[in-house]
C-alpha cells in the first residue's frame, strides 16, 4: 500500500525527528529552532504518507501539481535559511575579529608598561 | 606622535627591511602580525617595531583596524599604513604627515605621477576599480587600492572598519564619503618587485573583491 519512496520519507522524518529532539534536550539547539524543523519533519512525513492533501492546496494556489508546490516552497525555504546561514556566518567572523583584535592589544598594554618603565 | 602600521602576514623575508627603513620618518613602527605562520613577529621586534599580534590570521582589513585602533592606543596623532611587502617608500612619509595638517585623510596615489614600475595589467584593474569604487560609493580617487594612507586621529577613532579582507580599500573610501572627511591624494611610486607580485592581489582575489564589494552595497 505504501510506494518504497514513501516509506523512505516517512522512516527518514521519523530520525530526523528524533535528532531534534536530543539536540534540543541536550540543548544544543533553542526551543524556537527546534519546534520549527519538527513541523518541517511532520509536515514531510504527513504529505509523504497523504500526498493527495497537497494537489489540493495546489489547486487554490494555482499550480497544477502538489509535488510541484512543496518543491517551489522547500527551495524558497532553503534558500532563505541559506541567507540567514550567511549573514549569521559573517556576523560571527566580524565578532570572532573583535575578539582576536581585543586579545592582541592586551598585549600592547603590557608592552606599554615595559616601554614606559625602560 | 607619528605612527606607522603596517598590517603583516608571513612577511618575515621583508618586514625587518620595511621596519629599519620607515622608523627615521616616524616615532613608531607599529607591525600587526596577523597569525602568521613564520616569524614575521619577531624579525619585526627585533628591528625595532612594536608588534600586536592576532593569535589566528584574520585578514587585511582586520590588521588595520588593529593597527589604526592600536596607534591611537599609543599615543598616534598621525598614523601612516603602508604594506610589509617593501612595495612603498618609507621616504614619501613625510609628504602624507605634511598633508595631515589640512585633511583628515590622506590617500596615496600610484596613478597621480605615474612614479615607478606599475604593470600595465596592473594599471588596467587599477582603473576597473576606481570605478566600480565611484558607481558603488560615489568618491571618484585616481587609485583605490593604495595600502599607502595616513589617517589624523580624528579619522581614526571615527574609521570603522567592517570588512575582515581585502574589500578594506573601498570600504575607507566609503567611510570617507560617508563620514564626510576632508581628504587629498598625494603621489606615491609603485615599486614592484617579482616578491611583491607574488604575494598582491591576484585577478581571482579581484573578482571576489567586486563580488563582496557589490553584496556590501546591497546590504547596506
Amino acid at each position: 500500500m505504501f510506494s518504497a519512496i514513501q516509506l523512505l520519507i516517512i522512516l527518514f522524518a521519523l530520525f530526523a525527528v528524533t535528532r531534534v529532539v536530543i539536540k534540543v534536550r541536550s540543548r544544543s539547539i533553542p526551543m524556537t529552532w527546534a519546534t520549527l524543523w519538527i513541523v518541517i519533519w511532520v509536515g514531510a512525513g504527513v504529505v509523504a504518507l497523504l500526498p493527495q492533501t497537497t494537489d489540493l492546496l495546489a489547486a487554490r494556489v494555482g499550480i497544477g501539481r502538489g509535488a510541484d508546490l512543496l518543491v517551489y516552497l522547500s527551495v524558497m525555504v532553503l534558500f532563505y535559511l541559506i541567507f540567514r546561514l550567511v549573514v549569521k556566518v559573517e556576523s560571527m567572523q566580524q565578532d570572532m575579529t573583535k575578539l582576536v583584535r581585543a586579545i592582541s592589544m592586551k598585549d600592547l598594554d603590557n608592552k606599554k608598561g615595559e616601554d614606559s618603565s625602560e | 606622535m607619528i605612527v606607522a602600521v603596517v598590517p603583516a602576514y608571513n612577511e618575515e623575508q621583508e618586514v625587518g627591511n620595511v621596519v629599519r627603513n620607515t622608523l627615521p620618518f616616524v616615532d613608531r613602527v607599529l607591525v600587526v602580525d596577523d597569525g602568521s605562520t613564520d616569524n614575521t613577529a619577531q624579525v619585526a621586534r627585533d628591528a625595532g617595531a612594536v608588534v600586536v599580534a592576532h593569535a589566528i590570521n584574520r585578514g587585511l582589513g582586520a590588521s588595520l583596524g588593529t593597527g589604526i585602533k592600536s596607534a591611537r592606543k599609543i599615543g598616534g596623532k598621525k598614523i601612516i599604513t603602508l604594506d610589509a611587502d617593501g612595495q612603498h617608500l618609507a621616504e614619501e612619509i613625510p609628504l602624507f604627515v605634511r598633508a595631515l595638517d589640512g585633511h583628515e585623510v590622506v590617500l596615496g596615489s600610484r596613478m597621480i605621477e605615474m612614479k615607478g614600475n606599475m604593470p600595465v595589467f596592473r594599471r588596467a584593474a587599477q582603473r576597473v576599480g576606481n570605478m566600480l569604487t565611484y558607481v558603488m560609493f560615489g568618491l571618484m580617487v585616481s587609485d583605490s587600492q593604495s595600502g599607502f594612507r595616513g589617517f589624523s586621529a580624528a579619522a581614526a577613532d571615527a574609521l570603522e572598519i567592517k570588512t575582515d579582507r581585502m574589500e578594506v580599500s573601498s570600504e575607507i573610501i566609503s567611510e570617507i564619503q560617508k563620514s564626510g572627511f576632508k581628504w587629498t591624494e598625494v603621489p606615491i611610486t609603485a615599486i614592484y618587485t617579482e616578491y611583491s607580485l607574488s604575494k598582491g592581489q591576484s585577478f581571482t582575489v579581484g573578482i571576489k573583491t567586486a563580488l563582496k564589494l557589490f553584496i556590501h552595497r546591497i546590504k547596506s
